[in-house]
């Protein structure tokens, strides 16, 4: 794992008219690397990636992406440079198939300008798809509306969006949350497999410890929007303070 | 001094019966979440009825003091009969349909309507001048003016107080606000919420019918009465906020005395201004400037 | 953009069905009925905007803001700079339309549902309230517009019709471009989420702004076409908010199913005026109304639905 870092976060504050949501976080993510963001409900995780993505603007500190300031920046200009994220109930088109959500996804991140006024039934792009929609091992549902599948399902669509630019660094929100039991290793396995091939650095917000444990290099913990503990998943998982404040209860 | 007296006590005149329909058509957003654009036909069928009745009073030389209690009930029987018809058949039908839809079926409705009131009442005007010659003039800060336009004032006034009061003193107010605020809680807490819309709707139109019906002798009633109003009342109601009931005050207040500055100061702004307004409240402050409480969901 | 367009099955259909309508018009069916088609086919350019609209969940209660915009730029160019020519006239209408739409669309892609409409409602009544009391502009009796002419010469009503199925032709198979593109597929794809567009890197208030002004400029050339066609512009008759119902009852009536749709509706319209004021010239307001409750409720779809059961058209693995 090369270490360039790709995502630098420095004393990111966010406070909601006196609600202090994130205090203090300091991250530095290098190039391939896979990190579990865990910690109770409200602890700072959603408020974090948020930031990260645009979605919310941080009271104070700075956000660098491969270097660059972005800090402040729209979640559609994140994406364009490379900073992706999946929802935690999946933000997907119900009423289209899931090769047409894969297109249109496709079709915003390779076309600009006036090719956007081009056909959106582009051999190249439509091929593009189907080696993405065999990835995610959701090829067999290319022709389903979204709305009559599995959550799983659209889970993986939903992270497929999101892969679709080839990002250097991709969020996950709780990608098996609202995914029955059986499936959610099956679909950590897919999609961690897919964005190791491509390098992408990972970051997932997670409240399963199996699954942390078996796919992370390194855990991010969270507690009242502070993050108390940054190491690699075994001295995590036994840290004290990790113990108490967010897997003890 | 004169000019702004003009202003104020036209404005104010106005500014009265805009309250009156504007209210009803508040309400009914309020509650059901839904733009009845079929309130102009609660103000039409108001007037003609009023109208109608007067007329028969006056034809047989019935005692002029019947002229109120007709103008009232044709309000109460219009409201009534028209406000069943329409919640009953229509809307109750589309409650969950996309809202331009039911906002689309209530023009239908108020197109029909506007036809079936040529049917009935014929095209020629009706002038049923009767009950505000019977109340005569009187000098207010060197302005002439019928005793008539200022009761007009004294109802909005009087319907204004029963409102605040029915929504904050009474069981039934209380239930009202609470369906306001949420439909669904309130079904959950056992609030018959049908039950709640048809009175709610029956209540607006009779509002609706009482502006038309208290207007009409101070006006020629003739088809297409109710087209100006409509938007105007759409006015009131964004500018005050939808579903805000002190919204439908100040809107109306708002919309009459610009009108009458507009009228008496540069007639060519009359319309103009009123809806400039609308499109700046909307930019500004869409809810209205008096939106009602929302909970927030998630 | 408009590669391969003449392949696409509803373009081919439209310029057939437009084709036939020239040739079945002039030297089939009666005179009278050339009028109905005209007006139809005009008025269906404001439709196809709303209905550009419409597929995104906004409606606009005060099209006829452009509508009424572009037939009063029609007639104030002939008033102050003489012109005639159709050609001119028409792009006049679709741009000073387009124009204001433009700046508009600032303000209105913010909005969604209800005040999406009621804005629109309200700028359309403000530029009424102008034109009603503009002395200058004739009031609510409105202006006159003198027939056109086509390169300096007179141009007759039957030209006239053909130049208006040719624009009418340019347009909708602008619009079947634009709908089967990327940036046409945003539209369904706004309606559906709009949190994943954004985050799929497309501004969702510019994909909005781009087609109302899209909207706006097809209202305007529908209200250039129709000064042209009736000799006449007035408030009442083309900007007051009946007139942006009127439309928005059409669109409704019509199916938002294909760049067709909006064409047909329009003159089926057209037909329902004409033979209703010859049989009930009372009614004419209940028959609208009537037909837009049974629209509604029975038949959501549109007449284009109805079409495409009968005729199983729909099912192509076209764009939709």
């Amino acid at each position: 794992m090369s270490s360039n870092i790709v995502l630098k976060a420095s004393k990111l504050n966010k406070s909601f008219s006196g609600i202090v949501a994130a205090k203090n976080i300091n991250v530095s993510i290098n190039q391939g690397e896979i990190v579990g963001i865990i910690g109770a409900n409200g602890a700072g995780k959603t408020v974090f990636v948020n930031m990260i993505t645009g979605y919310l603007k941080p009271t104070s500190g700075k956000i660098e992406f491969l270097g660059t300031d972005i800090t402040g920046i729209e979640p559609r200009e994140a994406t364009h440079i490379g900073l992706c994220r999946s929802f935690q109930i999946s933000q997907v088109f119900m009423t289209m198939t899931v090769k047409q959500n894969l297109m249109i996804a496709m079709s915003l991140a390779k076309k600009s300008g006036k090719q956007l006024l081009d056909p959106i039934d582009d051999d190249e792009i439509s091929k593009e798809c189907d080696s993405i929609l065999e990835l995610y091992k959701i090829k067999d549902q290319k022709d389903n509306i979204v709305s009559t599948l599995s959550q799983g399902i659209r889970k993986l669509l939903d992270i497929a969006m999101a892969v679709v630019g080839n990002p250097k660094v991709i969020l996950l929100d709780e990608p098996t949350s609202g995914v029955s039991v059986e499936e959610k290793f099956g679909i950590m396995d897919i999609v961690i497999a897919a964005l190791k091939q491509t390098e992408t650095s990972v970051l997932f917000v997670e409240h399963d410890m199996e699954i942390v444990e078996r796919y992370v290099d390194r855990v991010m913990a969270f507690y009242q929007g502070e993050i108390i503990c940054d190491a690699p998943p075994k001295e995590a998982l036994s840290d004290k303070k990790v113990i108490e404040y967010v897997l003890g209860h | 001094m004169q000019f702004w007296a003009t202003v104020f006590l036209d404005g104010l005149t106005y500014a009265s019966y805009l309250f009156i329909v504007s209210l009803g058509l508040t309400i009914i957003f309020g509650v059901m979440k839904i733009l009845n654009v079929a309130h102009g036909s609660f103000y039409a069928w108001g007037a003609y009825t009023a109208a109608f009745a007067i007329g028969i009073i006056t034809d047989n030389d019935l005692p002029e003091a019947l002229f109120f209690p007709a103008i009232l009930l044709s309000a109460i029987l219009v409201g009534i009969v028209l406000g069943y018809i329409i919640e009953r058949f229509i809307l109750r039908k589309m409650y969950n349909q996309d809202i331009h839809l039911i906002v689309l079926a209530t023009f239908g409705v108020f197109l029909i309507f506007e036809d079936l009131i040529i049917i009935t009442f014929g095209v020629d005007p009706y002038l049923p001048y009767q009950p505000a010659m019977m109340l005569g003039w009187v000098d207010i800060v060197g302005l002439n003016r019928g005793v008539y336009q200022l009761t007009l004032i004294l109802l909005a006034s009087v319907v204004a107080f029963s409102c605040w009061y029915g929504l904050t003193k009474t069981k039934w107010g209380k239930l009202l606000q609470s369906v306001i605020y949420d439909r669904e809680i309130s079904e959950a807490m056992g609030i018959n919420v049908t039950k709640v819309y048809v009175v709610t709707f029956i209540g607006g139109a009779i509002l609706g019918a009482l502006g038309g019906a208290y207007v009409a002798p101070t006006t020629s009633v003739s088809p297409g009465f109710a087209i100006d109003l409509v938007v105007l009342s759409f006015a009131v109601v964004v500018i005050g906020g939808m579903g805000s009931i002190p919204g439908a005050l100040i809107g109306s207040l708002i919309v009459g005395l610009l009108r009458a500055f507009a009228v008496h100061q540069a007639p060519i702004l009359e319309l103009f201004v009123v809806f400039a307004v609308m499109a700046i409240v909307l930019i500004i402050r869409p809810e209205g400037l008096f939106a009602p409480p929302k909970a927030r969901k998630i | 953009m408009f590669t391969g367009i003449f392949k696409d099955t509803s373009v081919r259909v439209l310029i057939v069905f437009m084709i036939s309508l020239c040739f079945i018009s002039s030297f089939i069916l009666p005179d009278w009925m050339q009028n109905n088609f005209m007006y139809g086919l005009s008025r269906g350019l404001a439709i196809l905007g709303l209905m550009l609209l419409w597929r995104t969940n906004l409606v606009s209660f005060g099209h006829a803001l452009y509508y009424g915009f572009g037939a009063y730029a029609v007639a104030l160019c002939q008033k102050y700079f003489g012109i005639t020519d159709i050609l001119l006239r028409f792009t006049i209408a679709v741009a000073a339309a387009g124009i204001l739409g433009f700046f508009l669309g600032f303000i209105l892609r913010k909005y969604r549902e209800i005040f999406f409409a009621m804005l629109s409602l309200a700028f359309s009544m403000v530029l009424y309230g102008l034109l009603a009391k503009a002395e200058f502009l004739g009031s609510t009796d409105g202006m006159s517009i003198s027939p056109s002419t086509l390169f300096g010469l007179e141009l007759t009503r039957q030209y006239l019709f053909f130049l208006i199925t040719f624009f009418v032709i340019c347009a909708a198979v602008s619009i079947q471009a634009y709908l089967r593109s990327t940036l046409g597929h945003l539209t369904t794809a706004i309606q559906d989420n709009e949190i994943r567009v954004e985050f799929l890197g497309f501004s969702v208030q510019k994909a909005i702004h781009i087609k109302y002004v899209i909207s706006a400029c097809l209202a305007g050339g529908a209200g250039g076409l129709m000064a042209a066609s009736l000799g006449q512009v007035d408030p009442d008759s083309m900007v007051n908010w009946n007139v942006s119902g009127e439309l928005v009852f059409i669109t409704i009536m019509s199916g938002s199913g294909n760049i067709l749709a909006p064409f047909i509706g329009a003159i089926i319209f057209e037909f329902i005026r004409t033979y209703a004021f010859e049989w009930a010239p009372q009614a004419w307001a209940a028959i609208v109304g009537g037909t837009l409750l049974t629209i509604i409720f029975f038949f959501p779809g549109g007449i284009w639905s109805i079409i495409e059961k009968v005729f199983n058209y729909g099912k192509k693995k076209d764009v939709k």
